[in-house]
């Protein structure tokens, strides 16, 4: 058991899961846009 | 002809347990309906590499070394991680993305499910794994055996067999491990939630642009994981571009089925007794199920977060389909449902929140490989 190697790496849990938030967060902004773009073209 | 059974006295205890861990792999496969496509081919190699003096896999004499056909392949086909990216061809090929870009907010529970990832990863350097050990074992969480193996492979884990076979073991159990953790941590009146759902219509100019675009963003953001998320996306783009249906068939067919059948079997080159049993092996397959069960955990709570915010409510059940096991995950979500309540209808959320799940997972994967790697 290594309580120094838990806490070291609780620093990449949080750039880990606000980094895939992040990601996540430009891919929906682009599906709102595509949905959004190709509505207006269909039009 | 005595000769011909002196290899018996070559047979080492380990082996014989390998073989019995290669027939219990089989068994499952077979009797249990457990991911068979994998577990069998696994079980059949964990048996095969572990005969005594194998020639299926290298061995080294006196007169020098004879490289084994399973190394050969692992060496052609996971080594240089070609198998996994041509499964994804395939399996990109046979999702749907169209829940998802019905409803584009479900993709929040695809990453909130990925907590347990990170979580494993802080768990797995608790119990002392180096730090790159520890990143491959976390990406059992990833629900998805493709990336999984790649990005296991790319780290150069020594503990290549133990993560593989967690990873498929776990996703065939999801039935069994999703349930009690999903109703440890909501109530009935959560549960019964309903969400009719309202499909909007999805151009095919829409599922054309989405593969391309997804691929260049996730590309630009981690570069690393650029060639997983192409090949699932190409693999997609056939699907969806409407003029290539025969090579849309080949891939979900043919290729899937090709590759599966060789990936099962090569990966049993690491199942050889000598670096498979060992105590880290229990220690892995442990934190396999606690990342499958932090995963679940992610998506439930973070869709609970979001319900304190929300006018309209969502059955908190749905966030567990973020993990990428597709598409087990999403049909134990909608059958939970329906125990509740005989009219709740979940399946379509679950299945946007399953495949929102498999990109990312993917994107999980790039980010470990750009943290770690």
């Amino acid at each position: 058991m290594s309580l120094e190697n838990f806490v070291s790496s609780l620093s990449v849990m949080l750039k880990g899961m606000v980094g895939i938030f992040l990601v996540t967060g430009v891919i929906i902004l682009i599906m709102i846009l595509l949905n959004k773009l190709t509505d207006i073209k269909k039009k | 002809m005595l000769e011909l059974f002196e290899n018996f006295a070559n047979i080492d205890f380990r082996q014989v347990i390998m073989w019995i861990i290669g027939g219990i792999l089989i068994y499952l496969a077979i009797k249990k309906d457990m991911e068979p496509t994998l577990l069998l081919p696994i079980g059949f190699g964990a048996i095969l590499v572990n005969l005594p003096l194998s020639g299926a896999v290298t061995q080294v004499y006196e007169k020098g070394e004879e490289i084994g056909i399973i190394d050969i392949l692992f060496n052609a086909g996971i080594a240089n991680e070609l198998f996994p990216l041509l499964l994804f061809v395939g399996i990109g090929a046979m999702i749907d993305f169209g829940p998802l870009l019905s409803n584009p907010k479900l993709m929040l529970f695809g990453a909130a499910a990925q907590f347990g990832i990170f979580f494993t990863l802080s768990m797995a350097r608790l119990f002392g794994f180096d730090i790159i050990d520890a990143a491959s074992i976390s990406i059992i969480g990833a629900a998805d055996g493709p990336t999984s193996i790649f990005v296991a492979n790319y780290l150069g884990s020594q503990y290549l067999g133990a993560i593989i076979v967690a990873a498929y073991s776990y996703m065939a159990l999801v039935p069994i491990v999703q349930p009690p953790v999903i109703k440890l941590i909501t109530t009935k009146k959560e549960r019964l939630i309903r969400m009719p759902y309202e499909p909007k219509n999805v151009t095919k100019l829409t599922r054309i642009l989405f593969p391309i675009v997804i691929t260049m963003i996730t590309g630009i953001v981690s570069p690393r994981s650029v060639a997983l998320i192409g090949f699932l996306m190409f693999g997609n783009l056939i699907r969806e571009c409407g003029v290539l249906d025969s090579l849309s068939d080949t891939a979900q067919k043919t290729l899937a089925n090709l590759v599966t059948l060789f990936l099962g079997i090569t990966i049993a080159t690491k199942m050889q007794a000598d670096q498979f049993l060992k105590l880290d092996t229990l220690l892995i397959l442990g934190l396999g199920l606690v990342a499958f069960v932090f995963d679940t955990v992610g998506g439930v709570m973070f869709a609970k977060f979001l319900n304190l915010f929300l006018k309209k409510k969502i059955n908190p059940m749905i966030g567990a389909a973020g993990i990428s096991a597709f598409p087990m995950s999403a049909r134990v979500v909608h059958k939970m449902g329906l125990q509740e309540d005989e009219q709740n209808f979940l399946l379509m959320h679950s299945i946007g929140v399953n495949v929102s799940g498999q990109i990312a997972s993917v994107i999980a994967g790039g980010l470990i490989l750009n943290l770690i790697g």
